[in-house]
């Protein structure tokens, strides 16, 4: 595989770049669901009823 | 727009919006994407991990150009979604232009970044591609050219609705800038036809058969529906972030009121 090194480059940016945006807005929506139950009691936490 | 107006219930007079208007509704929006989010973005990642695996380990390589094809299975989903994130953003523009659509303001405005990091991964891995097949990572090309303005419309649209004091000034005028920018969407579809380009021309239409081996197409097509299912998820979860935000806010506000009242 002579292209090799392209081939892994653009695979790991069709990682990283989608990657960074799911994390940051699953932290972010788990953040804003934690703050908006701190401020709202009738909202539940995230987590909250699981065992 | 107040930061009341999402909390507040919907208009309720009798107008082409108003069922547009019932989806409005934060608390609605918040049970219905809180149920189809996980799924969403399980599907999707499945999806695209199942086609990335498929492409890069077991699909044929290209008679011209070896494996530097593979780099089709991320580029092709991107450039995909670089437009179609643009067109939703549109979407959006007329809802909030039209009839006012709280959420659609917060989802442009989610959509934004999103649709500029995948139009990012577009040019990047274009770029990556056309270094080993043209000798070149840049090419002023028509459908490279034409690309980076969408690019920049997306980074002026970010810039722009959290450019002023007033959000709903920011919101209007993102609006106004995504709808004139819908112009380029056709320059970037037909400008490897209009014009003698090193791009090579579609492979894939809606209306005509694929010319492209099958062993090829079945990946691409696994990569393309996982990651619009993902950028999907994305925003949904960046628009749930920011109901909830804008709740948080009202919330204090209101009780800020009543203290000082």
């Amino acid at each position: 595989m002579t292209h090799l090194p392209y081939v892994v480059a653009a695979y790991v940016l069709g990682v990283v770049i989608p990657g960074t945006f799911a994390l940051s807005a699953f932290l972010r929506m788990r953040a804003a669901q934690r703050r908006l139950a701190a401020v709202d009691p009738r909202v539940k936490r995230p987590g909250a009823g699981r065992r | 727009m107040d930061a009341r107006s999402i909390v507040a219930p919907p208009p309720s007079g009798r107008n082409p919006g108003r069922s547009l208007h019932r989806f409005a509704n934060p608390g609605r929006f918040l049970r219905l994407s809180g149920a189809v989010l996980p799924w969403l973005a399980a599907v999707g990642v499945a999806l695209t991990v199942i086609g990335l695996t498929w492409g890069l380990l077991f699909a044929p390589s290209d008679w011209q150009q070896g494996d530097a094809v593979r780099i089709m299975y991320v580029h092709v989903p991107a450039a995909w979604l670089a437009s179609a994130g643009y067109l939703g953003l549109a979407l959006c523009s007329v809802l909030s232009l039209v009839w006012r659509h709280p959420l659609a303001d917060l989802a442009a405005v989610e959509i934004g970044p999103v649709g500029a990091g995948f139009t990012a991964l577009c040019l990047l891995t274009g770029s990556i591609w056309g270094k080993p097949m043209w000798g070149a990572w840049w090419v002023w090309d028509a459908r490279l050219t034409s690309v980076l303005i969408l690019f920049f419309l997306y980074l002026g649209h970010v810039a722009l609705v959290r450019a002023f004091d007033d959000p709903v000034r920011g919101y209007r005028s993102g609006a106004i800038l995504a709808l004139v920018g819908v112009v380029n969407l056709p320059v970037i579809k037909f400008s490897v036809d209009w014009w003698n380009t090193l791009h090579q021309p579609a492979t894939i239409s809606f209306t005509g058969a694929p010319t492209m081996y099958v062993g090829m197409l079945w990946p691409l097509l696994f990569t393309a529906i996982g990651y619009t299912l993902v950028f999907a998820a994305i925003v949904m979860a960046r628009t749930r972030a920011a109901v909830m935000e804008r709740r948080i806010r009202s919330l204090l506000m209101a009780r800020a009121d009543e203290a000082a009242a």
